[in-house]
């Protein structure tokens, strides 16, 4: 480009300028669309809101983050990792709108609350806000990734090809995600008292939201061979856990489980208090102006 | 001895030739660009908190992505920048503290509200595009750090300007609450945009010397009639009108006339005024002061580190 005017590029040009990417080109472009034959499409939509919604709901969590992270290089790693799960929301928000009818934001921004899928544990406040603080938010990252990482190293398998290669895709950022949370949980157990209480602290905050993440639900009972089972991801991901906290001499939290509501839980729609602001704040502007392009 | 240093310095900065962090270069100099550079990054870094005030309600999940990405690449820029003082003998901590402690400045359009998304979409086309009118010239700097850390900003800000832009024709093309939108984002930020080349030559201090040092390329209005001159036609493309009743094409000076922003309004926002300057520190502050144990405990987890390897 020229550098004697500044708009030269306004109307045109290539897009490769981003520093760090927003990884939200055609990243599946050439996959198969087609319903695999036999596949209960309600329960596809469901279970691809499931995790959507757990990508779409900590991305805008981990967001909360951005000018406000200890350093410059922590707040670009944060912003990676949240435009990284955002992008695998939008994939899987898509997949079930094929379904549905109804595109990806329509979904992110027209459900309520009562019809999200999401896990508690992408919901709650780790910090920046009063629920947390950094090693907070590590601590979440570093369950939420181990576990997301093991499920899509099987979901890879999926008889559904757009899950397949969301899994596929998503697999790498995932292992970057999980290996930064495991990095600064070493860093932050093994660097100050003040670091190692903080960072205990953190996991003892989230460990009550570990138990659901791998409590099977109805729509993951249908979709044998599409869906993966997460009661079958428990051992790994906890031999991952024991491996990471053992290296910074922490110590894992006793196993309480957060009581579900009436049997029910993010899966069914059920969520925290935490949930309601969280999406008044995120579909307030959408939903105030219906009929408008963005 | 010192003369013939200082010529060499001289020559090369005649020849258009850069300033390597190695070569000798006069106290004055390398504390004009420190400043500036600092200032630069202050900017960016602070200039994220105005637009990742969107991020959180953003209408469509593009438009959540492309806005994270931008803040993000601004995180970026910063840190290039800071890295170029680092190259000068500066230290970002030291800097940082400057910053939060009110001693150095940065660019004063950050002290103005974003109160609608129109204005992600403004500050892209408008305060990017001054940054941009501002910086093109620097890629030619005369100290080469800070001149290659501009190449790479300047595409980033370009691509930046042109995300701006291509949501306000998006909107545009929407609802006439939208449109209504747009253009009160436009009459908020046009005259605070035009502050962004700084105050009339006649009343700027630093201008001569950093030409003279090739540091500054261009005066102060001679930037600001090339934006006039750049953003008239845009503005008819997007169809929007800039508040500003003299605006009008002169075809004698093959230049657009246009009126001068209120520099009471600009001394007064420099001065710490604005409605968003303590905001802006006060959130910078938190945000540092709230790190610290982090940055502590990283740097003794190091320390211990080495010392393992080196008792091994």
């Amino acid at each position: 480009m020229s550098f004697d005017n500044a708009y030269e590029s306004l109307l045109g040009g290539e897009d490769a300028h981003w520093a760090f990417g927003t990884g939200f080109s055609e990243a599946l472009s050439g996959v198969d669309r087609e319903f695999p034959a036999g596949v209960d499409r309600e329960a596809l939509a469901a279970y691809c809101l499931m995790l959507g919604d757990d990508a779409l709901i900590y991305s805008q969590r981990l967001s909360e983050w951005c000018s406000r992270a200890p350093e410059l290089e922590e707040d670009i790693a944060l912003a990676n990792i949240a435009l990284d799960l955002l992008g695998q929301a939008r994939m899987l928000l898509t997949r079930a709108g094929e379904v549905l009818g109804r595109d990806e934001d329509a979904l992110a921004y027209l459900r309520d609350e009562r019809e999200f899928r999401n896990v508690h544990l992408a919901e709650i406040d780790c910090g920046p806000g009063p629920g947390g603080d950094f090693a907070t938010t590590i601590a979440r990252l570093l369950v939420f990734s181990s576990w997301r990482l093991a499920l899509f190293s099987r979901l890879r398998g999926s008889a559904d090809p757009v899950l397949a290669a969301v899994a596929e895709k998503g697999l790498k950022e995932l292992a970057y995600h999980r290996d930064h949370a495991a990095q600064w949980t070493v860093r932050l157990g093994d660097g100050t008292d003040e670091s190692h209480r903080r960072m205990q602290a953190g996991l003892d905050r989230v460990w009550p939201f570990v138990d659901e993440l791998f409590a099977t639900h109805a729509v993951e009972t249908a979709l044998a061979g599409v869906a993966v089972d997460p009661a079958s991801l428990r051992s790994e991901v906890d031999g991952v856990l024991e491996a990471v906290l053992s290296a910074s001499g922490l110590t894992r939290p006793q196993d309480t489980r957060a009581a579900r509501v009436a049997g029910m839980a993010g899966r069914d729609g059920v969520h925290t208090e935490a949930m309601g602001y969280l999406l008044a704040e995120m579909q307030h502007l959408h939903r105030s102006l219906p009929g408008a392009v963005w | 001895m010192a003369d013939d240093l200082e010529l060499r310095f001289e020559r090369t900065v005649q020849s258009e030739s850069r300033i390597e962090p190695r070569d000798w270069m006069p106290d004055g100099y390398r504390k004009t660009l420190i400043r500036q550079i600092a200032q630069h990054a202050h900017s960016e870094i602070i200039g994220m908190q105005p637009e990742g005030n969107w991020i959180s309600r953003a209408p469509s999940l593009r438009r959540k992505a492309i806005l994270l990405a931008k803040v993000q690449d601004e995180a970026g820029h910063g840190l290039y920048l800071y890295s170029a003082t680092e190259t000068l003998g500066a230290d970002r901590e030291d800097l940082t503290t400057k910053l939060i402690e009110g001693r150095q400045k940065y660019s004063s359009i950050f002290n103005y509200p974003t109160l609608t998304f129109a204005d992600v979409g403004v500050i892209g086309w408008l305060v990017d595009g001054a940054a941009i009118c501002n910086q093109v010239p620097l890629c030619r700097t005369s100290y080469g750090p800070y001149a290659r850390a501009m190449i790479r900003i300047c595409k980033e800000e370009s691509f930046h300007q042109r995300q701006g832009y291509e949501l306000l024709m998006t909107m545009m093309s929407g609802t006439q609450q939208q449109r209504d939108m747009v253009q009160d984002s436009v009459n908020r930020w046009w005259w605070p945009a035009l502050m962004m080349f700084g105050p009339p030559d006649a009343e700027s201090t630093n201008t001569e010397q950093s030409m003279a040092w090739r540091i500054k390329r261009d005066t102060n209005d001679e930037l600001r009639q090339k934006f006039v001159n750049m953003s008239m036609p845009q503005a008819e493309a997007l169809g929007v009108t800039f508040p500003d009743p003299d605006i009008r094409w002169n075809s004698e000076r093959g230049q657009y006339d246009f009126g001068q922003p209120d520099w009471d309004e600009f001394w007064q926002v420099v001065k710490g005024g604005g409605v968003c300057n303590e905001q802006r520190i006060a959130h910078r502050r938190k945000a540092h002061e709230d790190g610290a144990w982090v940055r502590e405990a990283a740097a003794a987890h190091a320390a211990k580190h080495v010392r393992e390897e080196g008792a091994a």
